[in-house]
């Protein structure tokens, strides 16, 4: 993924705590997709301003974590959300 | 067995409905305005139903929009956290109750399309202009910003529109289309001869996804549903028994699926009466087929018995008489090779449609008149698990 690529939920698509299982969930159109940890985290940062190599560098410090590593956990995510048209990525 | 909490829900605000497409799942016998569920008793139950642990409502009917407080009814949707779905055919809504629906915060809306020219839409429809007014609802949806996503039905008489109906989602700006072949519920029922794809349109129709998946990768989200009757196995109906979905009827009474009014020894109970999750979690209609304990052989040694649930309930009722039998479209049921010789005579069979005829309702262009429930909630309700 591009690291100056900027990835934002578009409209219809939303975080949401599900209270009654505990978890973060994303909703989409007809389509619930659970979110671990990580994916919630990852999401916790994408506002549609900050580009995706902005993403990884803060998550890097705020996990303390290798930055390549969490590029190439962050790329499957949100590729594959990509793939569903789930989320939109500005150049 | 641990029951699971159910993620989608069904309203069916009303059976009435302008449009009368021949392949209506909604029952022959619809209920009546009189006995609709008020508003404050929605209300309720969207509340009851987030609580219960539903994260999707899909608003349907019937057409929704014949119920004038929608947007009251998506605010209180809302409210209570639910993500909102309207399932319409876009006739009844203007441009300013869409705004209305836009700020009382509706998170997606799916339209129906009968065809891809006046000429098939309007006659499948049974409503002279009601094509000419989708698009220009289809318009308006585009210019809020609405999500949408495009759903049609293809058979007999429109498969051959499928491309035609691909361009025209990304046209209106839709980021996804289901594509979903006829089922046979309810009206439908009473349209196989008519409405039955042959065995090479559905393998066309497989072939046209297929290709159109490939092609608009990223632009565009193909979701089929093959034609049943024409397969080895059957699908996973609302996602299993009591696991994932349920329905709850114009006057409230709650469905383990769409269709289940059909199998006659089972019972359902209304939200007028009880909490929705003692009904989801106690009732007897919605523990007859849960889980895997209820299956007859071939299914209970079956490797797939968790995969499918043994197909549909609704299906095996109509089609070998005996709800608790394995769905008839699977390949070890011993009524598949019947099954697949009656798709094959249907697919033959006379074109002429059987549409509802409902007082105040105007004459459809080829005879009488049927509700546009283009949903299958089942299939909906299946994939959300995904
Ligand atoms: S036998 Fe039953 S469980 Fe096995 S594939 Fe057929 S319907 Fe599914
Ligand atoms: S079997 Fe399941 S999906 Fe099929 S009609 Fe019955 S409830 Fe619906």
């Amino acid at each position: 993924m591009d690291p100056t690529a900027i990835p934002d939920l578009p409209r219809g698509v939303r975080v949401h705590f599900d209270k009654v299982r505990e978890t973060w969930v994303l909703l989409a159109p007809e389509r619930t997709v659970t979110l671990d940890p990580v994916a919630h985290a990852i999401l916790s940062e994408v506002d549609g301003k900050r580009s995706f190599g902005e993403i990884t560098a803060r998550l890097a410090e705020l996990y303390a974590a290798p930055q390549d590593q969490i590029a190439a956990d962050s790329a499957g995510f949100l590729g594959a959300l990509r793939d569903r048209l789930f989320l939109d990525l500005a150049s | 067995m641990t029951i699971r909490p159910p993620i989608a829900m069904l309203a069916e605000l009303t059976h009435r409905c302008p449009l009368s497409c021949p392949y209506c799942s909604n029952p022959v016998e619809l209920a009546r305005t009189e006995t609709e569920l008020p508003t404050e008793d929605w209300v309720r139950v969207f509340g009851e139903a987030a609580e219960l642990g539903v994260l999707q409502l899909h608003l349907s009917g019937g057409e929704p929009a014949s119920r004038r407080n929608l947007a009251e009814l998506v605010r209180a949707a809302r409210a209570a956290g639910l993500y909102t779905n309207l399932i319409t055919s876009g006739i009844g809504l203007t441009e300013a109750r869409l705004r209305e629906l836009d700020a009382a915060g509706l998170d997606h809306i799916q339209l129906s399309l009968q065809g891809t020219d006046a000429e098939m839409a309007d006659a499948i429809g049974g409503y002279r202009g009601g094509f000419m007014r989708k698009m220009q609802v289809a318009g308006w949806i585009k210019a809020i910003g609405f999500p949408l996503t495009l759903n049609t039905v293809l058979h007999r008489r429109n498969l051959h529109q499928l491309p035609r109906a691909l361009e025209m989602a990304e046209e209106m700006g839709a980021r996804r289309i289901e594509v979903a072949t006829v089922q046979f519920h309810g009206w439908a029922l009473k349209n196989r001869d008519a409405l039955m794809p042959t065995r090479e349109q559905a393998k066309e129709a497989t072939r046209i996804v297929a290709e159109a998946r490939a092609r608009l990768k990223g632009r565009l989200v193909v979701d089929y549903v093959p034609a049943d009757y024409h397969s080895d196995y059957p699908k996973r109906c609302m996602g299993g028994w009591g696991t994932t979905g349920l329905n709850v009827a114009p006057d409230g009474t709650v469905l383990p699926c769409h269709a289940a009014q059909t199998i006659p020894h089972l019972t359902f109970e209304n939200v007028r009466d009880k909490p929705l999750s003692e009904i989801w979690y106690q009732s007897p209609a919605f523990n007859a087929y849960r889980g895997t304990g209820w299956m007859p052989e071939p299914c209970q040694s079956c490797d797939r018995r968790e995969a499918d649930f043994g197909g549909c309930r609704c299906q095996a009722m109509a089609l070998a008489g005996d709800a608790g039998a394995t769905d008839p479209v699977c390949i070890k049921s011993p009524h598949h090779a019947a099954l697949q010789a009656r798709a094959a005579a249907h697919a033959e069979g006379p074109d002429a449609l059987i549409y509802r005829i409902a007082p105040g309702k105007p004459l459809p262009l080829i005879a009488g008149a049927a509700t546009g429930s283009e949903a299958r909630p089942a299939e909906r309700i299946a994939a959300e698990n995904s």
